[in-house]
């Protein structure tokens, strides 16, 4: 039975606690909204880039001359993985479960034959693999001292990416990011960038916006246009997931320090219960202790 | 007067402007153009230069690295990767695009390039100047 002075440290520490993990959340839920409203603002360009680029890769007639940015170098012996985590740790389940998501596909990859290099963004998920897949990893990006993701960093990502498939370091080249859908859920995805999946250009959308399927005269010529617009699309992906991921990370951290703080106040009143009831019970050892040996004069 | 037509430009991280304009001038891949009202639909890359942006009114100058012109008939939408309005940068950042400049000269492979980009040098230069 730890003594009253035991239990009276016991729940001052907890406090102590609680009070960091309180304020870890509200510091969390203050930067998640900056991250959310960083990844809206970052929407206009990418829906632009996508509609632009559907239109361009509808229009390609001969898929030969296209670029390997969509088509693919031929074969898909080497695979690059580019994961995405955090730098910091205190956010729940977030790093490790982009890194599950790596280490399976990864796995996976290397069962059937192919050759994994792995693009490390972020201290936390190279931690995590270090272990059993440490010699896969061939490239770190540290994100650590930023206080905000900018486009800086995704194109100096980009160049990395750009440079290995120039120098056919890797045929397909896939990013792992926690989706953000919200502040309790974050879903770890995979999305491949070379080649590049386009989305569909859906006749109805353009109509709709009023854009129709104009015909667009093209500067330069259409593959070369492409071409070019793939490359700068590599960038723009990449930005999106690093701010996909920057709210997806706070968002968890907020939610784990959420639930950090309801423990902490939990454990709060049951050791405050246990010291009013031991308290009381010494009390009225003592009584006893008096008043029988009052009696027994 | 002139009819206006709606001019976006757009950089990753947020929409930089949105007006009407006049006339807009765009260091487009293949010379410069000049973008008024009704204008054929044209989808044109950029290369690193200073667009010229007027409305009714006021003139602006915007400054872009890499990025691309959509035109339709009623509107313009540019996507920059890096893009400032001159009036409101920092000098050094300016000095900086200058520097990033010299540096794309000396790579320039073809003729067109290199005259584009001490084209695109010697407006950097006249708004330093300007500026200062």
């Amino acid at each position: 039975m730890p003594s009253l002075k035991d239990l009276r440290n016991r729940i001052n520490s907890v406090k102590a606690t609680r009070k960091i993990t309180k304020a870890m959340q509200m510091v969390a839920a203050a930067k998640l909204r900056r991250a959310q409203e960083a990844a809206e603002a970052s929407r206009p360009y990418a829906e632009r880039m996508d509609m632009v680029l559907a239109n361009l890769a509808k229009g390609v007639a001969n898929p030969e001359n296209a670029s390997p940015l969509l088509v693919g170098t031929g074969k898909e012996d080497t695979h690059l993985l580019i994961m995405m985590t955090a730098e910091r740790g205190l956010c729940g389940g977030f790093n490790s479960n982009i890194a599950k998501l790596v280490r399976q596909d990864a796995l996976q990859l290397i069962k059937d034959g192919k050759k994994v290099k792995i693009l490390a963004v972020g201290r936390k998920g190279a931690d995590n693999l270090r272990r059993d897949l440490g010699n896969y990893i061939t490239d770190r990006v540290s994100l650590a001292g930023l206080k905000t993701v900018g486009f800086e960093q995704a194109s100096e990502i980009a160049d990395k990416v750009m440079a290995g498939f120039g120098d056919e370091e890797f045929d397909v080249c896939t990013v792992y990011y926690a989706q953000f859908e919200s502040v309790i859920s974050q879903k770890p995805t995979g999305q491949q960038l070379i080649p590049a999946r386009l989305p569909e250009a859906s006749d109805d959308a353009a109509a709709a916006d009023g854009h129709g399927n104009a015909s667009y005269e093209y500067e330069p010529e259409e593959e070369v246009l492409l071409d070019q617009l793939l490359r700068r699309n590599i960038s723009t992906q990449i930005f999106r997931g690093l701010l996909e991921n920057a709210a997806s990370e706070q968002g968890a951290r907020m939610s784990a320090m959420d639930s950090a703080t309801r423990n902490a106040s939990d454990m709060i009143d049951s050791l405050t219960l246990s010291y009013n009831r031991q308290r009381q019970a010494q009390i009225t050892k003592e009584l006893i202790e008096i008043i029988s040996g009052a009696e027994a004069l | 007067m002139a009819g206006t037509f709606k001019f976006e430009l757009v950089s990753p991280e947020r929409i930089l402007m949105s007006v009407e304009a006049e006339q807009v001038i765009i260091p487009g891949a293949e010379g410069p153009f000049t973008v008024l009202e009704g204008h054929a639909p044209v989808v044109s890359t950029l290369l690193p230069g200073v667009i010229h942006v007027t409305t009714p009114s006021s003139k602006q100058a915007i400054f872009v690295r890499f990025g691309f012109a959509e035109v339709t008939a009623e509107q313009l939408t540019v996507l920059a990767e890096r893009a400032f309005i001159v009036e409101e940068a920092d000098p050094r950042q300016l000095d900086q695009e200058l520097d990033l400049a010299r540096k794309a000269l000396d790579d320039a492979d073809t003729d067109d390039a290199r005259l584009h980009v001490s084209r695109a040098i010697e407006e950097l230069k006249a708004l330093i100047d300007q500026a200062a």
